[in-house]
């Protein structure tokens, strides 16, 4: 076995507000083994985003972190600002969604490459630094990057600005790279440019990556294991083949049912009804029995830890697991769609229009 | 410029293709140019935004016609300048014979009953001041509709699209985003339309609520014969819910073509482009697939390329044709015909090509 370069264990992220604690993250613990990709998946508000900010230690300093991040055997939870910054860029690198705030808009790409690398490497000339820039910026596939070394960030279109930020992240050949929806903001074939140089920075600098979106082919093509999030917790974990050919948690099996594909034709989608629990007043027992078909009353009870599902490394945090073996989102969730009765009451109704126009 | 008229025929459905009969809406030689203004005190006009530039399409009864393209594509220009909301440059929009773009607001006052729109943020299109059954009826006051009865038609909306009646006096900031989409498509039908310009209706919602939605809107369609223009950049979305598919590129239609043909054997550069940059939800069909890429980011509107636009991005142009070859694709405009593969292309050297 290779040995961890990231191990999550025990992690959880509570926000004191107004109205009450908002946990964002109850107890997320992975292990990143070395050049491995782990996606992390989840819908709007699932923690996934706050999980890897907790790891870089940027979250504000009202958030209760608890739980142990380990890289390389040391732990990061609790140690200086200044301690940590070592580690960011040259241990960990960050990739962040939107592109236009993680840039500085008052520097040239160049300058702020230049200072990534001037950061860790003290012996480092500034003319080698825009030197190693340059290189940089061909290599995520920037064109004429002798030219574009001296652009601002404004005068780039949001692919190329994604590209400059894939270019920081792989500048001081980092162990892991954390990538929050790196290509959420982009339009699909800029989507695909992008990820092809994220590609190009891991064979670099043979980084292991976690990347976290809510895009499941993204996934399907760019990692090796999957974790499931759901209201702050990691539901399902496995295999990238495990998670999308054997589902074994009801959620994840909704999920991909709700997925309209472009390689078939499906008749009905079947969506998951009603929508996730406020983090503010989560329900005792598992948080995603109020939508799930397969809800019985020991749902209420305890909320279901990881346990093994299936192939080697699989885990699903569901009581009734081994009901989903062989089955599909079609059998499993109800294609749920417009109220039938109402619908034939209003198709029945004579309509009301008669297209006469106003009497001028 | 003016389509002939075979290219006409070319944009209505093949036969055994969703849709039937007449034509509700005819698109043709549809143009919008938004001014670019300098800057300072005098504001000059120093050029045009070339939003829209000669797009034809027909949408037929019954029919879900997807508009696709990426940002900056025309494609919700389209649908608000179909509807009236913006004013065209150029071009005719025709709504059962009737040609709308001439008429004064208060001759198309009447008509907008029957064309009715669900735009895409469900958090800016809700009057947040009033009540959710205040914004399913206003539509019906509007038109001086609201008679006796309606405060039960309205209950019954709120059914009808999977909202509980009793919550119709809850204001919009109480629902969760699906939940308001379904309140937009509550109004959108008030008024019992035969139309719905669908402006990316699902984009804003995660997806496992996006499917209901799908699911909804698909129901309405087949009980009540509706017609859809469904904008969507999701083409997963589009192959779904879409008889007909038309691909916009920087203003222009591109490509047009039933659903499945035009996912199974897309011929524009482009639509290959696009079907092979979704990555599919299946991790062994998504590694094993062979991609075409596009270099390079879209150009901008106000200075579109000459010629074909795609040219400056597209691989065939630049990896397979010859110097002369290329010729073509810089000094003339590639017509939306049929070149062979059945449906409307607009590429001088479209060839269909299997990617999925």
């Amino acid at each position: 076995m290779t040995e961890s370069v990231l191990e999550v264990d025990g992690l959880t992220v509570e926000f004191p507000t107004e109205d009450g604690t908002v946990r964002a993250v109850r107890g997320v613990g992975y292990r990143l083994e070395r050049g491995e990709a782990l996606g992390i998946v989840g819908e709007s508000g699932s923690g996934k985003s706050v999980t890897a900010l907790a790891v870089m230690g940027l979250l504000p300093a009202t958030a209760r972190v608890r739980g142990s991040v380990r890289f390389e055997g040391e732990e990061l939870l609790g140690l200086s600002d200044a301690r940590l910054s070592d580690v960011r860029g040259k241990g960990i690198a960050m990739i962040f969604q939107d592109p236009m705030t993680s840039l500085n808009p008052v520097h040239p790409v160049g300058y702020q490459i230049a200072e990534t690398l001037l950061r860790h490497n003290p012996d480092l000339k500034a003319r080698g630094a825009r030197a190693r820039a340059v290189d940089l910026l061909g290599t995520v596939g920037i064109p004429s990057p002798e030219r574009r070394v001296d652009a601002y960030p404004h005068e780039m279109s949001g692919g190329m600005r994604q590209r400059v930020v894939i270019a920081i992240a792989m500048a001081n050949d980092p162990d892991v790279i954390i990538a929050d929806e790196p290509t959420t903001a982009l339009d699909v074939t800029v989507q695909a440019q992008v990820l092809d140089a994220l590609e190009t920075a891991r064979a670099e600098t043979g980084a292991a990556l976690v990347l976290i979106t809510h895009d499941l082919g993204v996934v399907a093509g760019h990692t090796d294991r999957v974790a499931v999030m759901y209201a702050g917790r990691m539901v399902e974990t496995g295999s990238v083949e495990d998670i999308f050919y054997t589902p074994r948690m009801p959620y994840t099996l909704g999920l991909l049912g709700s997925l309209p594909r472009l390689d078939r034709e499906e008749a009905r989608l079947t969506p998951i009804t009603g929508s996730p629990p406020s983090l503010l007043h989560l329900p005792p027992g598992c948080p995603f029995a109020p939508r799930c078909p397969l809800r019985r009353d020991a749902c209420d009870g305890a909320e279901p830890p990881l346990r093994p599902a299936g192939g080697d490394g699989h885990l699903s945090a569901c009581h009734f697991s081994e009901e989903l073996v062989g089955t599909g989102a079609g059998e499993v969730f109800e294609a749920a769609g417009a109220d039938s009765a109402a619908l034939a009451r209003f198709a029945e109704a004579a309509p009301v229009n008669t297209p006469e126009e106003d009497a001028v | 410029m003016s389509a002939p008229a075979q290219v006409a025929d070319a944009l209505s459905p093949l036969p055994g293709h969703g849709g039937t009969g007449e034509p509700v809406l005819q698109v043709r030689d549809l143009v919008k140019h938004f001014p670019v203004m300098s800057h300072g005190v005098v504001r000059r006009r120093v050029g045009d935004v070339h939003a829209v530039c000669g797009v034809s399409f027909d949408l037929h009864e019954n029919e879900t016609l997807g508009l696709v393209g990426e940002s900056g594509s025309g494609k919700t220009t389209i649908s608000r300048t179909v509807l009236g909301l913006e004013s065209a440059t150029s071009g005719q929009v025709r709504y059962r014979g009737r040609e709308l773009t001439e008429l004064s607001r208060r001759r198309m006052r009447p008509l907008r009953r029957e064309l009715q729109i669900v735009f895409q943020d469900p958090y800016a299109s809700l009057d947040p001041r009033i009540s959710v059954h205040e914004i399913v009826a206003e539509p019906l006051r509007i038109h001086g509709r609201y008679g006796p009865g309606a405060d039960d038609e309205v209950r019954e909306l709120l059914r009808l699209v999977g909202l509980n009646p009793e919550h119709g006096n809850r204001y919009a900031h109480e629902f969760s985003g699906g939940q308001r989409q379904r309140i937009g498509i509550a109004r959108a039908l008030a008024l019992r339309p035969r139309v719905v310009v669908l402006d990316e209706p699902v984009s804003a919602l995660d997806v496992s609520i996006q499917a209901g939605i799908l699911n909804l809107l698909m129901d309405l369609q087949s009980e009540l014969g509706l017609s859809f223009l469904f904008v969507a950049h999701d083409l997963s979305v589009m192959r779904h819910v879409a008889d007909r598919v038309a691909v916009m590129y920087l203003g222009r239609l591109v490509e047009i073509a039933p659903a499945r043909q035009l996912f199974a054997r897309p011929a524009h550069p482009y639509t290959q482009a696009l079907v092979s940059a979704i990555p599919l939800p299946d991790p062994r069909k998504e590694r094993a697939r062979t991609r075409i890429t596009v270099q390079g980011d879209v150009p901008s509107p106000v200075r579109p390329p000459s010629g074909c636009r795609f040219r400056t991005r597209c691989p065939k142009f630049a990896g397979q044709l010859t110097v002369s070859e290329r010729a073509a694709c810089v000094e003339e405009v590639p017509a939306l015909v049929d070149r062979g593969g059945g449906n409307p292309v607009a590429c001088h050297y479209a060839e269909s090509v299997e990617l999925l």
